[in-house]
């Protein structure tokens, strides 16, 4: 098993230029039912300080590029087919040039050799129209992380010009899919949100479902299988190593992490029924939840690891329930009329994604209440949300009929129409990291 | 393992008229990290040995190792008690022999509640097995949720087929 680097990044604040204050975001009016208009935003190959090389500040570029692309409220120019500038217009630009290429916003800096191979990629974002800076933020780098400067820039672009929080430097966990409906092949892969690095965790000898990353995304936790049975496992990222969560032959499945990363939240059946129960992370006698009879399970906690949100066919249906984080105060939040299943608090704790079931299976939000319901994806069989980082974005898995295939998608939630994820084979069950550092 | 491969590819030539038969080769034990010593492994932590010529027999003998289920349900209908019934005889017949009882779900519902519902089946199954005078100790109850359909299409055909419980007999 590959050791994954973990990456330190040291990140130089660098001065501000004056603003005298908070621009509002421009243009990036979202309303529900999707954004207003698309912010044109500029995206030149970055020069070289000191002859680091042009290639990697145009790839730089064009990640950031794809980057805001992605997330549904820009239309990026360039790299390709516009100019460039020099180091020196990295953070002074000719403002005029670039409203006279049509874009609103641009995205400069530079980039930066230093000892030992490191590389330091300055960012700034500009507001073209006003003519002023916005932000500026350095990154230093091993060579080898580029991408996650790129992604780190990407974000800062993303996250002043929309108000939204940054979630572009990111992994994807998910279950990779080949082979025919009857004897499918699944491993589990890592992958950064747009599809680099892609790898591969396990070898497709066990059948392996529902990965779910831990809270500082150094681990995962999924359901396997051993002698015949689903069983909760624990992998560390870096190491590979993992480890049988509850020993003891009993089925378990659909774990998730508490938000501090210490409890892991999962269900067991037996005896023709599923409880939910938790257990510490690191093993040792679970706790039981819920009792009722029934199948309870696809358990998330609150961000604030107060409450779990689980579904529950107690009432003869499958229904959203939320109780306290003990097993107390158990109640139905789910009464829209249809069957609804794998709901995922929202890291912000305002909604909660799920998959509602009719005559086909949609992703949707309500808020914890239960009430402001939204349908976000039109499939015949989308299921398995997932969040992004700051919730603006859920992540899902589309299952085509007939055949079988498995997409993943990912929808903000505001609206509009879902994108394809770029896998090397079919995919399924993905979870977002959180932001990484 | 090579000669369970070997077996496996031998029964499977012998014929697969059997409804819902099991065609996936026994998997290896996924990668885990070794108990320390001293630590005893749980036998539920074991993997199993699957049997495929006293497989083949059982089928011969009882009709079926597959009994099937209604949408979302897990109850037992006449014949699935008739299948298991002759199930029971041959287990009994048979002592020598534990059987894993898999649930399966069809494509139509969501990964954890098929789980469940799969779990439901091989339960109910189970315990009409020990109704009619089989151990407990004999059997294990598992489910496959969606994971493992016979049948690939999505038409009510198919669905049907994959709604089902196999008495998987294993060492």
């Amino acid at each position: 098993m590959k050791i994954l680097k973990l990456t330190v990044l040291t990140l130089l604040l660098v001065a501000t230029s004056a603003a005298a204050q908070e621009p509002p975001p421009v243009e990036v009016d979202i309303v529900g039912g999707g954004v207003k208009s698309a912010v044109t935003i500029a995206v030149p190959a970055m020069p070289s300080a000191n002859g680091a090389g042009d290639s990697l500040g145009r790839q730089i570029a064009e990640v950031i590029a794809s980057d805001l692309r992605s997330t549904g409220l820009f239309t990026p120019l360039g790299p390709s087919g516009i100019g460039g500038y020099s180091y020196a217009q990295a953070s002074s630009p000719n403002y005029g040039e670039w409203r006279g290429a049509g874009a609103s916003a641009l995205v400069s800096g530079y980039v930066e050799g230093g000892a030992s191979g490191r590389v330091t990629v300055a960012c700034y974002v500009h507001d073209v129209t006003a003519g002023r800076a916005l932000a500026n933020q350095g990154f230093t780098v091993a060579p080898g992380d580029w991408r996650r400067a790129a992604h780190k820039c990407a974000d800062i672009a993303y996250s002043r010009l929309s108000g939204e929080g940054a979630f572009l430097d990111t992994r994807i966990v998910y279950v990779a899919e080949t082979g025919p409906k009857t004897r499918r092949m699944k491993r589990i892969a890592i992958m950064d949100s747009d599809g680099s690095n892609h790898r591969y965790l396990t070898q497709g000898k066990a059948t392996v479902t529902m990965p779910r990353f831990s809270p500082r995304g150094d681990r995962l936790v999924y359901t396997g299988t051993l002698a015949h049975k689903p069983r909760v496992f624990v992998i560390d990222i870096a190491t590979g190593r993992e480890r049988l969560l509850v020993p003891g032959g009993m089925i378990t499945f659909a774990p998730r992490f508490s938000p501090d990363g210490r409890r892991i939240v999962f269900s067991m059946a037996s005896g023709g029924n599923t409880d939910i129960y938790v257990v510490d992370a690191n093993g040792g006698p679970p706790q039981r939840l819920t009792s009722a009879p029934g199948a309870d399970t696809s358990p998330s906690y609150s961000p604030d690891g107060r409450r779990i949100v689980f579904e529950s066919d107690r009432s003869g249906t499958q229904q959203l329930y939320v109780m306290d984080a003990g097993g107390g105060g158990q109640r139905r939040i789910s009464f829209g009329g249809g069957r609804y299943a794998s709901p995922v608090w929202s890291p912000r704790g305002n909604l909660i994604a799920f998959t509602r079931i009719g005559g086909s299976f949609n992703i949707g939000v309500m808020d914890p209440s239960g009430g402001g319901q939204r349908i976000l994806s039109d499939g015949w069989q989308d299921e398995g949300p997932s969040w992004a980082p700051n919730g603006q974005f859920v992540m899902f898995h589309r299952t085509a009929r007939g055949s079988g295939a498995t997409t993943l998608y990912a929808v903000n939630i505001n609206g509009g129409a879902a994108r394809r994820m770029p896998t090397p084979q079919d995919g399924s069950d993905p979870s977002w990291s959180p932001l990484q550092n | 393992m090579r000669n369970i491969v070997t077996l496996v590819i031998a029964a499977l030539a012998l014929g697969t008229a059997a409804c819902g038969r099991k065609q996936v080769a026994p998997e290896p034990l996924p990668p885990v990290e070794q108990a320390p010593p001293g630590e005893v492994v749980a036998p539920g932590d074991v993997e199993l040995t699957e049997l495929p010529a006293a497989q083949a027999d059982l089928i011969a003998k009882a009709g079926s190792d597959t009994v099937y289920f209604g949408t979302d349900k897990y109850d037992l209908d006449d014949a699935t008690r008739a299948t298991l019934a002759a199930q029971a005889r041959w287990l009994i017949a048979n002592p020598n022999v534990r059987a894993s009882i898999e649930g399966h779900a069809d494509e139509r519902g969501t990964r954890e509640y098929n789980v469940a519902l799969g779990e439901r089946r091989a339960n109910a199954a189970r315990d009409f097995l020990v109704s009619q005078g089989v151990p407990t100790a004999r059997l294990l109850v598992t489910s496959w949720g969606k994971e493992r359909p016979v049948a690939p299409g999505s038409n009510e055909e198919a669905w049907a087929q994959n709604r089902r419980a196999v008495t998987v007999l294993v060492r």
